[in-house]
């Protein structure tokens, strides 16, 4: 007798399992949470705070907000930011003025841990929703975050 | 018919020796990259010897180098799947060695992620855990409810898997504007769907005759080799840190530390199934009364320990991770150690595993939910 229940009871509870696995057979579309990847890259949405590469975003005047005092080269764990400085003469005041010639920023070595953004007094430098980094060659992965001709904009500094 | 002989002659030309194979280092059944070097004779299993360090990064040397926060996102990268839980390990460490008070806000924000990380680790481990002994249905399964719990840890934190969410003295931002209603439409989806995983694998006769009285923990030699977490609540031991030495807001929070007697396979597989019920209970006691307050304390700009030892355990999915500075005075610690709940739970796989059978290996591997990473640091 305990022979043939086993067998029942075992075929029985197969065909709960097949419930349940028949049931999302013949609902196939519902709580699909595939994406057509390649082919949905237009419509894409991101969250606001998606951590992706490292920007500077620059104005209409070709001017952004980095005053060069390197807090993101200090906070960054994985030394991808490096800051080229110097002093330069404010023709307006007289005075020599720090800024910066080249921020150049290690996407090779980033862990997009944040820790940069967070740091930045200016907010200077945000995380883009850019996500597709991969390179064929190893000098692509770095970029100089400021443009050619850039400067500071104005009244960032107080 | 052969009688009167002793020496039986087939039997010396056909006689079973013992021998070596290596499971991975890269071994669909593994996990990872774990090594496993496993004398075997015919299929029994006669010894098991893991052979470590192949995706060794030496985290604990490399935060020698670093400052306290730029440690904490290292953490991800130990055990990948309770990333949040690392991070908040080493935020407490600092926290309470620099005696900062966090807010009732973060402790219960990150009361409930921790749950839904647990929650989020135990799906993946089930999926794989099927899969392991051949249903392949549960990895899709697993995999479908947890891109909900990645969907709200993207939208809080920008991650995810290496979060990053927890700095020293709090939060990194506070919790996005939806991350209420979308834990409680997770937690709404999600409880249905565990009936239904009982359904489909727990039930299964397949599954049950795969690991019922399979690679049996006893208590002893669960206490002795350290194993922590559902691996050695699955031999009745209670070891949940949670409830022995509460942090953040699980003192204030019910919930059943889960055991089973039998210590199996199969108890450690209904151990986290039911953990999971567990965390969701907990994230339904919080979810609705999140205190106001400040999301990040004021801490100085470079952290410094105070000279001293200190040490900090927090329950992960996988069972108790300690972390262990030594600090000088200075803005990184002198020594770290973390002790990972894999490398304690993986030392006893010789033990439990001998005498069984190959297929059978692989289900035991599975039960113990090891994540490399975490072993190898």
């Amino acid at each position: 007798m305990g022979y043939f229940s086993d067998i029942i009871h075992g075929f029985k509870t197969l065909l709960t399992g097949m419930k349940v696995t028949g049931k999302y057979f013949f609902n196939a579309r519902k709580e699909i949470i595939t994406q057509q990847y390649p082919d949905n890259r237009d419509t894409l949405t991101f969250p606001e705070r998606f951590r992706g590469r490292v920007d500077m975003p620059h104005n209409e005047n070709n001017e952004h907000r980095c005053t060069g005092c390197q807090a993101c080269e200090i906070a960054c764990p994985n030394g991808s930011i490096e800051i080229i400085w110097d002093r330069v003469l404010n023709p307006e005041t007289g005075k020599k003025k720090k800024a910066i010639e080249k921020h150049i920023y290690h996407l090779s070595m980033c862990t997009m841990c944040n820790l940069c953004i967070v740091a930045c007094p200016t907010d200077a430098i945000v995380m883009t929703h850019e996500f597709e980094l991969a390179a064929y060659d190893r000098s692509d992965l770095t970029f100089v975050l400021n443009k050619p001709g850039s400067k500071l904009m104005a009244g960032v500094e107080e | 018919m052969r009688t009167g002989t002793l020496f039986d002659p087939i039997e010396q030309d056909l006689h079973t020796d013992e021998y070596k194979i290596n499971m991975g280092p890269q071994h669909p059944a593994t996990h990872g990259v774990l090594r496993l070097i496993l004398t075997i004779d015919g299929e029994v299993i006669k010894n098991v010897e893991p052979d470590l360090g192949y995706i060794h990064r030496s985290i604990e040397k490399i935060c020698e180098r670093d400052n306290y926060r730029q440690i904490v996102h290292l953490t991800d990268r130990m055990d990948y799947l309770s990333s949040h839980i690392n991070n908040e390990a080493v935020c407490l460490l600092i926290e309470n060695a620099l005696e900062i008070e966090v807010s009732d806000r973060v402790k219960v924000i990150r009361t409930i992620l921790d749950e839904l990380t647990r929650i989020s680790s135990h799906l993946l481990w089930w999926g794989v855990m099927g899969m392991d002994v051949g249903a392949l249905t549960t990895f899709m399964y697993g995999f479908r409810e947890r891109e909900m719990i990645n969907d709200i840890f993207e939208n809080t934190c920008g991650a995810r898997l290496t979060m990053n969410y927890n700095v020293p003295g709090g939060l990194m931002w506070d919790i996005y504007s939806g991350f209420v209603r979308d834990t409680k439409a997770f937690l709404k989806h999600f409880k249905p769907k565990l009936k239904e995983y009982n359904d489909l694998l727990t039930d299964n006769i397949i599954f049950r005759k795969r690991t019922e009285g399979i690679g049996v923990l006893s208590k002893e030699s669960a206490i002795a080799y350290g194993v922590t977490g559902p691996t050695m609540r699955g031999s009745g031991v209670s070891c949940d840190i949670r409830k022995l030495f509460p942090y953040s807001a699980y003192d204030r929070v019910e919930f059943e530390e889960i055991f089973m007697q039998g210590g199996d396979t199969f108890d450690r597989y209904l151990v986290r199934m039911k953990e999971m019920e567990q965390s969701i209970h907990i994230i339904e006691q919080l979810i609705d009364n999140i205190p106001e307050g400040e999301t990040l304390e004021k801490t100085r700009a470079v952290i410094k320990l105070p000279k001293g030892e200190f040490y900090q355990r927090v329950e992960t999915a996988r069972g108790e991770l300690g972390v262990y500075v030594i600090s000088d005075g200075k803005k990184s610690p002198y020594r770290m150690k973390f002790r990972s709940p894999g490398f304690s739970n993986l030392s006893v796989i010789n033990e439990i595993a001998v005498g069984h059978k190959i297929g059978d290996f692989v289900a035991i591997i599975s039960t113990l939910d090891l994540v490399i990473p975490d072993i190898d640091r």
